[in-house]
C-alpha cells in the first residue's frame, strides 16, 4: 500500500522570506499524524501546497499517489480539508454550504451528514454570518466528513470548540480513520496531537525537526513533576529517568519519564507529600529543552 | 459626549482607508457637471432659443417627471444643469449611501468594530465619523463644482446653490443610510434599504412635479430630498433658505440613528435575520450555481433599473429630439460626427453613454472573483474537486450573459417605448441592434479584469481606472478635440454610432480578438498562480 503522503525536500518562498525550508514528511495509508509547531513554522503553507493551492518552488510532493498540482481535480474526489480560519458565505445557511462543499467534492452523504449535525449540535437553518467561529469550524468539519475520502487535512480543526465539542470531535476523528484512512492533523498543542496521533511530525522554521511514533519519542512524553514536600528533601538518590531536578527549600521539581514514575512517586512520599503538581510538557518547554530556541 | 469619545481618530482612520476612492468621486461629480453645461452653453446662445427649449421640455409630462421642470425659462444654468438636477441628486445619493454603510455596518459586520469598540471609543463614535466623512465629500463636491461652474461662465450665486443643493441632497440620503445601517443585519441589506427609499423618493418628486403647475410642485415634491435639491432652484431664484429643510432632516435622522445605536448589541439590527433552509436545493452543486446565487440579487436589481430607465427616455425621445431639433444643436451635433438626423442621434448618444453604465456590470460581478479569493472562499471551493479553469468561468458567465441581458432589455425596452409614441414599429429592430453593437467593447473591460485577475488579483481596481478614463474619453474628447490617437485609446470609441450611422464589422471582430487573448492569458496565468492567502 502506499504512502497517504510522500513530500521530499519542499521548499517554498514568498518573496524574499523563505516559509518553507526543504520538507520532509510521510503520512502513512491509515494513521493520523500529528503536524505540531509553533505559529507561523509553515503548518498552513504544507498543507495548502499539498492542497495543490500553492505551488512548490522545489522538491517533489505525492499525495494518494497523485501530483497534487497538476491532479488537483481528480485528488480532491478523494480527500477534504478543513481550514484553520473557516469563511463562509454570509448569506448561505451552514446547512447549504454543507451540502455544497461536500458535492463539488464529488458526493455527500445524507445519513452521515444528519448524525453529524446531531453530534455537534449545530443549527444547519442559520445564516453563515450568524455563526461563530466555532459554528463555522462544525460547518467545515461537518462538509468534510460527509463526503467519502481517503485523507483529511485539518488545520488546527478544534482552535474555536468548547472541551465538550473537541472530545466529541476526537471520538468522531477515532470513529473515522483506520481502513486506509489517514489524516493529518496540524495543530500548537501537542496534548491534542497525542490524544489523536499514531505518529507525529514537528516543524520549526520551515523545518521537520523530529518524527517518529509517540514512544519512539520518548523524550517528549516526560511529565513535569513540582511537589511541596514536608521534610527538605536532602541526600536524594540518583534515579534513572528523572532528569533536570530542583531543589528549592521543601519545593521538588524535575522532569520524568512515563516509566520512572514508579520509583520516583515512593522516594518523594518518604518525604511526605503536601501538595503534587504533575503536567505534561508544553509545545514551548519542549522547543526550548529539544531544539534549545525560543518560540517566538 | 462620552459617546462621542474617538470620533476624530476613527475620522481621519476613515480618510486615511479611502484616500484613493474618495477623492476620484469628489473629482468625478465636478467633472461631470462643469463638462456637461460647457456642451450645452453652446447649444442655446439665445434667451429666445432657451426660451423655446424650456418651454417645450416643461409642456412634456414625462421630461417633467425624469428631469424636474425649468422655473426660469430665460435662465441658462437652470436649463443646462436640467439633467443633471433629479440624476445628479440620484447619484449623490448613491455616494452617500455607500460611504456611510461601508463606514458603518460594513465594518461591523466584519467584525473590525468589536475591536474598535473594545478599545476607548464611544458609542457613537463610528457613526459620527462616518457622517463625518460624508459631510467632508458632500462640502468639497459643491464647492468645487460651484468654482467649476462659475468659471464656464454660469452666474456665481447660482452655481453654488447648485453645488450645495447637491450637498444637501447628499447629506439626507446619508442621514437615511444612517437609520438603514440600524435596522439590517448585513451591509448589503442597508444599502438595498437605502436605495428603495431613493427610488421611492425620486418617484414622489416626479409625480409632484408633474402635479404641480408653472409656479410651484404639489406637496409631493417637498417630501423627496431629491425635490428639496431641486426646490433651492439653482440659476433660477437661488433659494438658500430651501437648504434648512435638509439640513433639520438630516440631524434629526441622525438623532434617530443614534438613538437606536444606543439601544441595540453590537451586531444586532432592529430586523432580525430569518432562518433559512436546512438542506441545499438539488440543483445548488456546482461553482456555476454558487455565482449565480450570490449574484443574481444584483443582475435583478440592475435589470428593473435599466426596463424602468428606458422605458421612461424611450417613450419621450421622439418629443425630445423635435424640441432640441435647433439649427445649432444640429451643427453641434454634425461637428461631434453624429448623424444629421436628431432622432438618430440622440438614440446614438443615449446608448453610448449607457454601454458604460453596463461595462460597470461586467466589471463588478467578474471583479467578484477576487473578492472571494481574499475573503478565503476560494480556498474553500479549489480545495474539492473544482479546477480553477471551472472556478473562473462561473463569475465570468456571469459577467457575459448578464451584460448581454441588460443590453438586450436597455434596446428592447427603449425602442418598444419609443414604437408606442411614434405608432409605427419601423425602428425596434434598428434600435436593438444600436445597443447590443456595444457588447464587443463592454466584453473588452470584462476581459481587462480577467487578465488583471490572472496576474495580480489585488489590483484589479484598475479596471475602473480604464472605465473612467474611456468614459472621459468619450464625453470630452470630440469637445476638446483631443488627438486622434487618444481617441483610439478607447475600445468605445471604435463601435459604430447606430442608428444612423454604417455599421463597421472589423473593429468588432478585433475588439472581441483582443478580449479572447486577455481572457485566455488571465485563465493560464490564474492556472499557474499560488492562490492569494488570506
Amino acid at each position: 500500500m502506499t504512502d497517504a503522503i510522500q513530500i521530499r525536500g519542499l521548499v517554498k518562498t514568498f518573496g524574499r522570506t523563505c516559509a518553507l525550508d526543504g520538507v520532509d514528511l510521510t503520512v502513512l495509508a491509515g494513521e493520523v499524524h500529528g503536524f505540531l509547531g509553533p505559529n507561523g513554522a509553515g503548518k498552513t503553507t504544507t498543507l495548502r501546497c499539498l492542497l495543490g493551492l500553492l505551488r512548490a518552488d522545489a522538491g517533489s510532493v505525492v499525495v494518494l499517489g497523485q501530483d497534487p498540482w497538476r491532479d488537483a481535480v481528480d485528488l480532491h474526489r478523494r480527500m477534504a480539508y478543513v481550514p484553520g480560519d473557516v469563511s463562509l458565505w454570509p448569506n448561505l445557511t451552514g446547512g447549504e454550504v454543507i451540502d455544497l462543499l461536500a458535492r463539488l467534492r464529488g458526493g455527500l452523504n445524507e445519513q452521515r451528514k444528519r448524525e453529524l449535525i446531531e453530534a455537534f449540535d449545530l443549527d444547519p437553518t442559520k445564516k453563515a454570518r450568524a455563526y461563530s467561529k466555532g459554528n463555522r469550524q462544525k460547518v467545515a468539519l461537518v462538509a468534510a466528513l460527509s463526503s467519502d475520502v481517503d485523507l483529511l487535512l485539518l488545520d488546527e480543526p478544534t482552535a474555536g470548540l468548547d472541551p465538550l465539542m473537541e472530545s466529541m470531535f476526537r471520538g468522531v476523528i477515532k470513529q473515522w480513520t483506520g481502513n486506509g484512512r489517514s489524516v493529518l492533523l496540524s495543530s500548537h498543542i501537542l496534548a491534542e496531537v497525542e490524544a489523536l496521533s499514531d505518529r507525529l511530525s514537528i516543524i520549526r522554521e520551515g523545518k521537520i525537526v523530529e518524527t517518529g511514533t509517540l514512544t519512539q519519542m520518548r523524550h517528549l512524553r516526560r511529565t513535569s513533576v513540582t511537589a511541596q514536600l514536608r521534610d527538605a528533601p536532602i541526600n536524594l538518590p540518583p534515579l534513572s529517568g528523572v532528569h533536570e531536578v530542583v531543589v528549592d527549600g521543601h519545593q521538588f521539581t524535575c522532569q520524568v519519564d512515563a516509566q520512572a514514575l514508579d520509583q520516583l512517586l515512593p522516594v518523594l512520599a518518604s518525604f511526605g507529600i503536601e501538595s503534587l503538581l504533575t503536567q505534561p510538557p508544553t509545545l514551548e518547554q519542549l522547543f526550548l529543552q529539544h531544539y534549545g530556541q525560543q518560540v517566538a | 459626549m462620552r459617546n462621542f469619545a474617538g470620533t476624530f481618530t476613527l475620522t481621519r482612520f476613515a480618510l486615511r482607508r479611502d484616500r484613493i476612492l474618495l477623492p476620484i468621486w469628489i473629482a468625478l461629480f465636478p467633472l461631470l457637471t462643469v463638462s456637461s453645461a460647457s456642451a450645452t452653453i453652446a447649444l442655446y446662445p439665445t434667451e429666445q432659443s432657451r426660451v423655446v427649449a424650456a418651454g417645450a421640455i416643461n409642456e412634456l409630462p414625462v421630461a417633467v417627471a425624469l428631469y424636474g421642470r425649468i422655473w426660469d425659462p430665460t435662465s441658462l444654468g437652470a436649463l443646462s444643469l436640467l439633467k443633471l438636477a433629479a440624476m445628479g441628486g440620484v447619484m449623490i445619493g448613491i455616494l452617500a449611501i455607500m460611504l456611510v454603510t461601508r463606514h458603518v455596518r460594513a465594518e461591523e459586520e466584519k467584525g473590525r468594530t468589536e475591536l474598535l469598540g473594545a478599545a476607548a471609543v464611544g458609542r457613537w463614535a463610528q457613526l459620527s465619523a462616518a457622517m463625518l466623512v460624508t459631510a467632508i465629500a458632500m462640502l468639497s463636491i459643491a464647492v468645487i463644482s460651484g468654482i467649476g461652474l462659475t468659471a464656464v461662465g454660469l452666474p456665481m450665486s447660482g452655481s453654488f446653490a447648485f453645488g450645495f443643493a447637491w450637498a444637501a441632497t447628499g447629506m439626507a440620503f446619508a442621514a437615511i443610510a444612517a437609520i438603514t445601517n440600524q435596522l439590517t443585519v448585513s451591509a448589503r441589506a442597508a444599502t438595498g434599504l437605502a436605495m428603495i427609499v431613493l427610488a421611492v423618493t425620486y418617484l414622489l418628486r416626479a409625480l409632484g412635479d408633474v402635479g404641480g403647475d408653472a409656479g410651484n410642485p404639489s406637496a409631493l415634491s417637498w417630501l423627496s430630498p431629491i425635490g428639496w435639491g431641486q426646490q433651492v432652484r439653482p440659476y433660477a431664484g437661488d433659494r438658500f433658505m430651501v437648504l434648512v429643510i435638509p439640513i433639520i432632516f438630516s440631524l434629526l435622522a441622525i438623532c434617530a440613528a443614534f438613538v437606536v445605536q444606543s439601544r441595540r448589541d453590537l451586531g444586532s439590527g432592529l430586523i432580525p435575520d430569518r432562518a433559512g433552509r436546512a438542506d441545499a436545493a438539488r440543483s445548488f452543486a456546482s461553482p456555476l450555481a454558487l455565482a449565480w446565487r450570490l449574484q443574481y440579487p444584483m443582475l435583478l436589481g440592475w435589470l428593473g433599473a435599466y426596463a424602468i430607465l428606458s422605458l421612461i427616455v424611450g417613450a419621450i425621445v421622439n418629443d425630445l429630439s423635435n424640441m432640441l431639433d435647433t439649427p445649432q444643436a444640429r451643427q453641434m451635433i454634425a461637428a461631434l460626427g453624429g448623424s444629421q438626423n436628431m432622432l438618430d442621434a440622440f438614440v446614438a448618444m443615449e446608448f453610448s453613454i449607457i454601454a458604460f453604465v453596463t461595462a460597470a456590470f461586467g466589471i463588478v460581478a467578474v471583479r467578484r472573483l477576487a473578492t472571494e479569493e481574499s475573503l478565503g472562499h476560494t480556498e474553500s471551493i479549489l480545495a474539492t474537486s473544482v479546477s480553477r479553469t471551472r472556478f473562473v468561468m462561473s463569475h465570468l458567465s456571469v459577467a457575459i450573459i448578464g451584460t448581454l441581458v441588460l443590453t438586450l432589455v436597455q434596446g428592447l425596452a427603449f425602442a418598444l417605448a419609443s414604437a408606442s409614441q411614434s405608432g409605427t414599429t419601423d425602428r425596434v429592430g434598428a434600435t436593438v441592434a444600436a445597443s447590443l453593437v456595444y457588447l464587443p467593447a463592454i466584453w473588452f473591460m470584462t476581459a481587462v479584469v480577467i487578465a488583471i485577475f490572472g496576474f495580480a488579483p489585488r489590483q484589479t481596481f484598475v479596471a475602473w481606472v480604464f472605465l473612467v478614463s474611456f468614459l472621459v474619453i468619450a464625453e470630452l474628447g470630440a469637445l476638446l478635440s483631443w488627438p486622434q490617437w487618444v481617441m483610439n485609446a478607447s475600445p468605445f470609441a471604435h463601435i459604430s454610432r447606430l442608428p444612423g450611422a454604417d455599421l463597421a464589422w472589423m473593429p468588432m471582430v478585433v475588439l472581441t480578438l483582443f478580449s479572447l487573448a486577455l481572457i485566455i492569458a488571465g485563465f493560464i496565468r490564474f492556472r499557474h498562480r499560488d492562490l492569494e492567502t488570506a
